[in-house]
């Protein structure tokens, strides 16, 4: 007798769930998500390689790249708070799933000359 | 009569983790129960002569999922203390809101799993229904659901503006409304009260002798919560421990489904009282020296030993978990129960079987 | 710093020699202490073992030195819950009690075929 409220009521109302993937739900601000760096910006000084508690990021002065594993990293954000020059962040969206692993590599550019 | 040996687990639909017992039953009547560790064990605690005392904090986060944050707050008042480092205020207000909300959803997720031990299907979905509210608030104030990464040596690293502390506030009435609508078919119905009221009883003076921790020990009638010693803000905050006397499978459940109210209540205090300041304070030096600490995580009183001797590396860090310490007595309740109920008494000490086997 | 976090002193811990080990643990007993665990850690020659008891949210600690090689009685006569911890004390450090009800014989967590200790640098393998 009180299940037929509950019934009427599940009818009626619209769906608990989300209609994924056509609808997905929006992310919070600051939520920890994919990393990634701002090459132009990195000094190569190597504080995020020493910080990481998982040992997943390699910074090569002489060759000015910068690598990450993206399934070694646990997203904790410790490189992020210790890099001196705020290159690194996190963005808003998880890292979408890959079929094989792979290394992430960014190399920085030769800067062009000052224009007299 | 013929004894049988049957093992149960590691894998069984019941238990999250796995955790085997080799049980002698006569006649469907359990008689002696030996257990079997070792197949989550990750050697965590070796970890600390590699990876300095600030890297270890993401280390020991990862011991259990559920009890994330509790960890690494254990560990950095470890460290606090052998350095000396007093925190600020608000940080200290701060860790209270993220033990307390770590706490919710502990319990909520054991309430849907114990529902789902004796086939009640529908509840558990209805209890983690509600558990993603607090996963959704962990994931705003955070940036993680769950291992939610926020205490530093010296402080937090994340802050609680205004607005978010509104939000949160609105978003705990709607979990206590429909926690409360669920309370009369956990605790009132026959089915479950007749599958748990007096089974699995551990009386009051055998629970203090065997070491018991937590739910599973202020459910025997013994007042001891770990929070009374006044850790973080809990010195300031006002509260007292959710005891029952009976000892048996209900009376853990009880105590679980009062303590989320409970939570709820100590998290509008702290927000009542959260002072204005800096959030972390820079710790200077490296730990030397030997020190216990301890937290009331949401299984029970979790004990840290830590030792450094100066150098960049802990000499030794030891955790012993609730679940360690909640062993022994689930092997002494075990003993004269009938074969059908062990699913449902290894669940009610709210067994986490990566923190014992870190 | 309050009961929750107890840096390591003389006044809340007293070093005892390993043949009294259980009569002392039995006169805190009586007092109405409760076990919390057992710690342990290398000290070279030694391996060092913390009992930490605590009564009304107070810790008290008892530290033992124990030479590698030798053993120490257990203390599972007295609080019987106390055999898992040093199961686990046995397997990481090499420590040997005597008397142990239930013995995993060390492989409570690792395999068969670990051999050595894995807390020690200059450990105990076992046969």
């Amino acid at each position: 007798m009180f299940m037929t409220t509950t019934v009427l009521k599940n009818l009626l109302t619209k769906y608990a769930t989300r209609l994924y993937p056509f609808t997905k739900k929006e992310t919070f601000k600051d939520v920890k998500g994919e990393l990634k760096i701002e090459m132009e910006k990195c000094i190569l000084c190597g504080v995020c390689q020493l910080r990481c508690p998982s040992q997943c990021i390699a910074v090569s002065k002489q060759e000015k790249t910068w690598q990450v594993d993206p399934f070694a990293c646990v997203y904790c954000g410790i490189c992020v708070d210790a890099c001196p020059v705020k290159c690194l962040f996190q963005e808003r969206l998880y890292r979408a799933p890959l079929a094989e692993k792979d290394m992430v590599l960014y190399v920085q550019e030769e800067k062009a000359p000052a224009a007299r | 009569m013929a004894r049988t040996v049957l093992p149960f687990g590691p894998q069984h639909p019941v238990l999250p983790e796995p955790l085997h017992l080799t049980l002698t039953i006569e006649d469907e009547i359990v008689k002696e129960a030996i257990p079997k560790l070792g197949y989550v064990h990750r050697g965590l605690e070796k970890l600390a002569e590699i990876r300095d005392h600030t890297q270890m904090i993401q280390i020991v986060e990862r011991v259990c999922g559920i009890c994330s944050t509790l960890h690494a707050m254990c560990y950095c008042q470890g460290i606090e203390a052998l350095m000396g480092v007093e925190i600020p205020p608000r940080a200290r207000f701060l860790r209270v809101v993220w033990a307390e909300m770590h706490r919710m959803h502990s319990h909520l997720l054991w309430l849907g799993l114990f529902a789902d031990a004796f086939g009640f299907e529908s509840l558990f979905m209805q209890f983690w229904r509600i558990r993603e509210r607090i996963m959704d608030l962990q994931e705003a104030t955070s940036g993680n659901r769950v291992i939610v990464s926020v205490n530093l040596v010296g402080g937090v690293k994340r802050d609680i503006d205004a607005e978010t502390a509104r939000w949160i506030l609105d978003t705990l009435k709607i979990v206590e409304k429909e926690t409360l609508q669920l309370k009369s078919t956990i605790m009132d119905d026959f089915t479950v009260k007749s599958r748990t009221v007096g089974k699995g009883v551990l009386t009051k003076e055998k629970a203090y002798e065997l070491g018991a921790a937590g739910p599973t020990l202020r459910a025997s009638g013994i007042v001891q919560d770990m929070r009374q010693t006044g850790y973080a803000a809990y010195s300031e905050l006002d509260f007292s421990p959710v005891v029952e006397t009976d000892g048996d499978c209900y009376a853990r459940t009880v105590c679980r489904f009062n303590e989320i109210f409970q939570a709820i209540d100590l998290i509008r205090q702290a927000f009542a009282k959260l002072p204005a300041g800096e959030l972390a304070v820079k710790a200077k030096g490296l730990p030397n020296g030997e020190v216990v600490s301890r937290v009331e995580q949401p299984r029970g009183e979790v004990l840290y030993y830590l030792k450094g001797n100066g150098k960049k590396f802990l000499d030794r860090l030891r955790i012993r978990t609730p679940t360690f310490a909640n062993i022994p007595p689930l092997l002494d309740m075990l003993p004269g129960c009938d074969l059908a109920d062990v699913p449902v008494l290894i669940l009610t000490i709210d067994p986490c079987i990566s923190c014992t086997e870190r | 710093m309050k009961d929750y976090a107890l840096v390591i002193t003389e006044d809340n811990t007293a070093e005892i020699a390993t043949d009294k080990v259980i009569s002392q643990i039995r006169v805190l007993k009586d007092e109405g202490f409760r076990f919390v665990t057992m710690s342990s850690a290398d000290l070279g020659e030694s391996v060092c073992v913390v009992y930490h008891m605590d009564k009304d949210l107070e810790l008290v600690n008892l530290k033992v030195d124990v030479p590698k090689g030798k053993t120490i009685p257990s203390i599972a006569s007295v609080f019987s819950c106390a055999f898992l911890v040093e199961n686990e004390i046995k397997e990481h450090f090499g420590v040997d009690f005597d008397g142990l009800p239930l013995d995993f014989q060390g492989m409570l967590y690792n395999d068969e075929e670990v051999q050595r200790t894995p807390f020690c640098k200059i450990g105990i393998t076992r046969i």
